[in-house]
């Protein structure tokens, strides 16, 4: 038998075999409170550890409750969601959790943001009838993400992230009883830990036990210090996300919005990072290119597959956990580092303006970029490329901060010459963007032909791991795409083990890409927000007049008066990087 | 081979081990040799006979003679009296506390008379690091006899029909168990033994390990051939060494002898067994925990269904019995599930081990068959109340457990009876409580050790007992109130009701036992702030009679917060101000002079 | 090492290792079985009360009769020593005095196979304040 009839709240309904009693609710418009229950569809990402037990419900014969979220639906079965029994245990259970919880809500950075609040609300919690003591942890600050513990209330979503979607293996719960709590291992710092600060621990923590290092204050600070230019790069995936923040549809593309707002805010300069994901496939393609010609001449040295090093988190993944692997990945620095750089050398010059007086601040999807920019290979005489890296959601925090109505800002442009990008820089925000944009521009130097096509919708989609063979004029290209860390090991440790080949691969550590990194606003475990911002990327490129980035006529000016040509020992110098052993 | 005329049975288990049991046998060898005795005498270290209140034992074969608190001074005693010259040591006979008098022989004492021993059968009998003394009992022959005259649903058919059910605490008929994982198709399965005990007070499972190891590999065995396993996984705790080690011995004597690994007995059926180490998390004695922390991953339970049977160790079906439970396993084959079920009461066969421990006189080890009343357990055989104090209740079932009361008493012993009383079986451990218990504190002690057992996974768990028990501390420390006992109430309804694994939905059950048979002593806590047991001691005054105090200065001079003053041969007087409540006072004075309120 | 190969050979070995604790499993069920208390105090030991249980031991094993035999204290009759206590399963005990090789051989044979009683009984003619 494949179908299970029941009923739910004296509804009947058929149902497939293998439903939880939470799916089956939901079919039929009852909308069963879970807490620590989080699935992201499409990602096969989730978190089901039955541990909140807000989501209890009165099964007809059973002698306890059962929790909707992982009790499976039988033949039969007569289900009350609502009874006195449920409410009484679900409203018990919630002011339990609450017991433990500071009550610190009106200064909480996860304030409007919370679940846990949202829970309380809409449980019609009014008083804690069971108080006592609180249990109390140390507070940890890394360079990117903030633990404070207090306000766990062990759902565990980021230790399924941590250690099953990402596989780092960081989080996991310790202690026992009262005491439980999530942490590293032996409660280690996070900066002493192999914590790579992908930040999909914050994107999915309920509370505001996690969250990203807050540097608006630094940025208003320079904002409004008469002796600094401060200027702003944007990175792709914010445009796709920001407007969430101000109530706008998932997927709403607010590029323009964004350029307003922030000269609004007071930036000298309004950059777009995609200028230098531009920059990044010049220096990045023509390795690939140079790699690739040494192999089909039979160098036995050179080393294939490139990989991709655009994304932070992934690069300190490597270095941790593949650490022999680590000549494999290209040696161009990021996007935001590329700018950091450009904009410290060349852009400074061009204003006059002395590397010290000039701060660069970086708009990004990502909480890995703090951590980034803080790397001591990306400083001059202890001046960082990139000064301040702020999240999507910091962002939109400042522009609150700033009395400015976003929704009614005017469309403006970028300012250039570091603003200009083609579409292949836009969709560097989205899984397989980095591929596509590097195969646009490598195609076309490579067989000196112009490319019959621009969209490579065999690069694109949500499964995990992706494979195709691109035919570069007779010459098969075999390219493999990860998004997640745990795909991208399992990616590397087929490569390792011979069971794959490969001549280039792209990896972005988060789920979806960057459109998921772990500084866009909270998603709150519906995985169609993803969707919705990725197909605004690839809307962004098919609209841009230009979608190849050796195209780019910023870029072509950048190397005659600058840079010379790509990989020119100028350009290795303030472009590319390298890795470390951090076993 | 040499035929010993004489053999000296000397307890080998872990408590007896820290009483010095070692250094006996060393002292005897030394004195036999001495006399040329060695190759008539031998000294055999056995597991535990179970009446560890006297331990250390000495039990002389073939005369029976029952020595008791046994030290390796009287080593040169026994030999010479005993087995030189054929008189027993009179001294270190044990007393019947009821006649006074010395028994010689252990057959007459009331510890064993109402005992039957199935799983403890060869416990104190046998040399548990010698494979051969297992086989002269009969050792290996049931698998021996599954292997090659039965099929799989023949053995499974035999368990089912003896009526054994887990002996761990739930209960569940352990045929059954075997039968649903036989049915689960797949190509690897497992026989986890759970030897993760962990009741406060319950050691019946270390000690068959220790005392009987081989009855627990020859049982996963057989449970591998019914199940269709050829892997054992045994999930003991660190904290057992002298189980873990005689595990160990055994299982390379069987591996030796072939009676298990590859082929055994010639019929081509292969089962290897290996050792899991569990931290002693109380937690890991529920399957799922177990089986997770097997792993390698944090002890904790995850929601059922699915079940170990379809998807256990390594999300293979996995059939997780108790060591009890396996122990019973090759007496049922040996002698019929009909004589096995003729053993105890309509719905639970067999017998029980149980741990007495607490107020009682005999504490130790007991094996008694399923029926046998509360009464005969802790008056007959564990020989009463200690210092002829009042019977006040009996904790079954550990902290998952309840109270049980004088009205009890007279219960016949087996699951369901235990349930339908409030308490439950458990895994045996039983703790006797005196008129001196205060039954709040024990609630809060039960309570204190599922906080700290508690994985803390799902919140009713990890926050609830916590504010459960903060409420009971409150009351014992008199600043209760009337509400407290109903939110104790309500809280534990709920924790029942929502709490993810069996540890959790039962924490609770002391807190409401000891409500429903003692609500009056509660009350007496928060309506007139006294402990009547004199336990609590925020509750407890100490004064001092003026008109029986001598002025001695005894209490004056003992007290060790100098919170007594008094001139000599003056009544004297305590400064409740200073007093910490210890009852040195109160046990110093000769003359009744100290009263506690 | 041998390995037990079949159902058969554990049979057989058990047999072989039985008599380890042959011992013990009769005094588990000294009601069952012949019982033989030799007295062994210093009178008794003088006598020769030593060789007395061995040849007892012998005797018994030879005859393959389950028996155990003890040692116990002086039984009052020195006069008589060695002296020998026999209890026959749902019997009376029964008093043997001046027990020597030959008498043992006696006793085997007459008493405890075949229930005659032989020359050299000790009436027993008081009690204790057990009884």
């Amino acid at each position: 038998m494949d179908t299970i009839n029941l009923t739910i709240d004296n509804k009947t309904l058929v149902v497939k075999k293998g439903t939880t009693i939470l799916e089956a609710a939901s079919g039929i418009g009852i909308d069963i409170p879970t807490l620590c229950h989080m699935k992201l569809d499409d990602l096969n990402i989730e978190n089901k550890p039955g541990g909140c037990r807000i989501c209890v419900v009165e099964v007809n014969g059973r002698r306890n409750l059962a929790p909707a979220c992982c009790t499976e639906v039988n033949e039969g079965m007569e289900i009350n969601t609502h009874s006195m029994r449920v409410i009484n245990a679900r409203r018990t259970v919630m002011e339990l959790i609450l017991s433990d919880h500071p009550f610190d809500c009106l200064i909480c950075a996860k304030s409007g943001n919370c679940d846990l609040q949202d829970m309380a609300h809409n449980l019609g919690i009014r008083e804690i009838r069971y108080q006592g003591e609180q249990s109390t942890y140390r507070e940890d600050t890394s360079p990117a993400i903030i633990r404070e513990v207090d306000k766990c209330i062990m759902c565990r979503r980021c230790e399924t992230m941590c250690n099953e979607v990402q596989t780092v293996g960081v989080l996991s719960a310790i202690n026992r009883g009262f005491e439980s709590v999530v942490s590293p291992a032996f409660e280690m710092n996070l900066d002493h830990s192999v914590c790579t600060y992908c930040g999909q621990c914050v994107a999915v923590c309920p509370t505001g036990a996690l969250t990203e290092v807050d540097e608006t204050g630094k940025v208003v600070r320079a904002l409004s210090d008469p002796t600094k230019t401060v200027i702003v790069q944007t990175a792709p995936a914010v445009r796709a996300a920001l407007g969430e923040e101000f109530g706008m549809e998932a997927g709403t593309l607010v590029t323009g919005k964004l350029v307003a707002a922030l000269r609004r805010l007071g930036f000298d300069h309004v950059f777009d990072t995609d200028f230098a994901a531009d920059l990044t496939i010049m220096e990045e393609g023509t390795e690939l290119l140079n790699r690739l010609g040494k192999h089909l001449s039979g160098d036995k040295d050179v080393k294939l597959p490139i990989l991709t090093s655009c994304c932070p988190a992934w690069v300190k993944f490597f270095e941790h956990q593949f650490p022999e692997m680590k000549d494999i990945p290209s040696t161009a620095r990021s996007p935001q580092q590329m700018f950091g750089a450009i904009a410290k050398t060349y852009f400074a010059d061009q204003l006059g303006v002395k590397r010290e007086d000039l701060v660069v601040v970086s708009i990004m999807p990502c909480v890995a970029k703090k951590y980034e920019c803080g790397r001591e290979e990306f400083k001059t005489n202890d001046n960082p490329d990139v000064d301040h890296a702020l999240t999507t959601r910091e962002l939109a925090a400042l522009i609150k901060l700033s009395n400015i109505d976003f929704k009614s800002l005017p469309n403006e442009e970028f300012d250039n010459p570091l603003g200009e990008s083609t579409g292949a820089g836009v969709i560097f925000g989205t899984t397989g963007g980095v591929i596509e944009a590097a195969v646009r521009t490598a195609y076309e130097i490579h067989t000196k032909k112009e490319l019959p096509r621009l969209d490579f919708d065999e690069l694109r989609g949500m499964e995990g791991i992706r494979e195709a063979t691109i035919d570069f004029d007779g010459l098969p290209i075999k390219i493999g795409i990860a998004h997640g860390l745990g795909n991208a090991r399992k990616l590397l440790e087929d490569i390792q083990a011979g069971k794959s080949e490969f001549h280039a691969i792209e990896i972005m550590s988060c789920p979806g890409g960057c459109i998921g990194g772990g500084g866009q606003p909270y998603h709150h475990g519906n995985a169609d927000v993803l969707k919705q911002r990725q197909k605004a990327l690839y809307t962004e490129d098919k609209n841009k007049a230009i979608r190849k980035s050796h195209e780019n006529p910023y870029i072509v000016k950048l190397y005659e008066e600058f840079l010379g040509k790509p990989m020119s020992d100028k350009a290795h110098h303030l472009l590319h990087t390298e890795y470390f052993d951090r076993t | 081979m040499t035929d010993y005329k004489m053999h000296l049975l000397l307890c080998g288990g872990t408590g007896c081990k820290a009483s010095e049991s070692d250094e006996i046998k060393k002292e005897l060898n030394r004195v036999l040799e001495n006399h040329k005795l060695q190759d008539e005498v031998q000294v055999v270290s056995t597991g535990c006979f179970g009446f560890c209140e006297k331990g250390p034992i000495i039990k002389v074969l073939p005369d029976n003679t029952f020595y008791v608190q046994v030290t390796p001074h009287d080593a040169v005693e026994i030999v010479e009296e005993h087995v030189v010259k054929g008189r027993p040591v009179q001294h270190l006979l044990y007393t019947d506390p009821k006649t006074a008098k010395h028994i010689p022989d252990s057959k007459g004492m009331d510890f064993y008379k109402k005992q039957i021993r199935i799983a403890l059968k060869n416990c104190g009998f046998i040399n548990p690091e010698n494979i051969d003394e297992y086989i002269a009992r009969d050792g290996y022959q049931a698998l021996g006899k599954c292997l090659t005259e039965m099929t799989q649903d023949e053995v499974i058919k035999e368990v089912k029909d003896s009526g054994l059910r887990g002996r761990g605490g739930g209960g569940f008929p352990t045929g059954l168990k075997w039968e649903i994982t036989k049915n689960v198709e797949n190509e690897q399965k497992y026989v986890v033994c759970n030897a993760d005990e962990g009741d406060p007070g319950a050691f019946m499972d270390r000690s068959i390990l220790e005392g009987d190891p081989h009855a627990v590999l020859e049982a996963m065995a057989i449970c591998g051939y019914c199940i269709g396993a050829d892997t054992g996984l045994i999930y003991i705790r660190a904290e057992y060494p002298l189980a873990i080690q005689r595990l160990k011995v055994a299982i390379k004597q069987a591996e030796d002898y072939g009676l298990i690994g590859d082929d055994i007995m010639g019929t081509g059926f292969n089962f290897r067994i290996e050792l899991r180490y569990g931290a002693g998390a109380f937690v890991c004695g529920e399957e799922t925990a177990l089986i997770h922390s097997m792993e390698g991953l944090r002890g904790e339970p995850t929601f059922k269904p699915p079940f170990p049977s379809v998807s256990g160790y390594m999300g293979k079906p996995t059939n997780v019995n108790n060591v009890e439970t396996f122990a019973n396993i090759p007496v049922i084959i040996n002698k019929g599930a009909a004589w096995f079920s003729s053993i105890g009461s309509e719905k639970s066969k067999g017998t029980k081990v149980f741990a007495l421990a607490g107020k009682i006189n005999n504490v130790g080890l007991i094996e008694v068959p399923m029926g046998t009343t509360l009464r005969e357990v802790i008056y007959d055989i564990g020989g009463g109340i200690k210092n002829g104090k009042k019977f006040k209740a009996v904790q079954t079932g550990g902290p998952s457990g309840g109270c049980l009361t004088k009205e009890h008493l007279d219960i016949p012993i087996d699951y369901d009876n235990l349930i339908a009383a409030g308490s439950m079986m458990g895994s045996g451990g039983m703790i006797v409580m005196d008129e001196d218990d205060c039954m709040v504190s024990i609630a809060k002690f039960y309570l204190d050790f599922t906080l700290e057992e508690s994985c803390g996974k799902c919140t009713p768990c990890r926050v609830g007992n916590k504010r459960l028990y903060e409420i009971l501390d409150k009351i014992t420390r008199g600043k209760g109130e009337v509400e407290d006992i109903e939110k104790l109430k309500e809280l534990s309804g709920v924790i029942k009701d929502t709490a993810l694994c069996g540890l959790g939905q039962t924490s609770p059950n002391p807190v409401l036992s000891t409500i429903n048979n003692f609500e009056k002593e509660y009350l007496a806590h928060v309506l007139d702030e006294k402990c009547p047991a004199g336990q609590c001691k925020s509750l407890v005054r100490y004064d001092i009679l003026e008109d029986a105090c001598t002025g001695c200065t005894l209490c004056f001079r003992n007290c060790p917060v100098g919170a007594i003053s008094g001139e000599r041969r003056q009544p004297h007087y305590i400064d409740h101000n200073l007093c910490i409540k210890c009852g040195v006072c109160f046990e110093k004075c000769k003359f009744n002079a100290i009263t506690i309120s | 090492m041998t390995k037990i190969k079949s159902l058969a050979d554990l049979r057989k070995m058990k047999e072989e290792v039985q008599s380890k604790i042959k011992l013990r499993e009769n005094s588990d069920n000294s009601g069952q079985l012949v019982q033989i208390k030799v007295g062994m105090a210093t009178c008794g030991i003088a006598s020769g009360a030593k060789d007395t249980m061995k040849f007892f031991i012998e005797e018994l094993e030879q005859e393959a009769i389950d028996a155990v035999v003890t040692q116990t204290g002086c039984m009052g009759f020195c006069y008589a020593e060695p002296t020998v206590e026999v209890i026959l399963p749902n019997k009376e005990p029964v008093i043997f005095g001046h027990v020597g090789k030959e008498k043992v051989h006696e006793i085997v044979d007459a008493y405890i196979k075949r229930g005659e009683l032989v020359d050299g009984i000790i009436p027993v003619n008081f009690k204790t304040i057990d009884d």
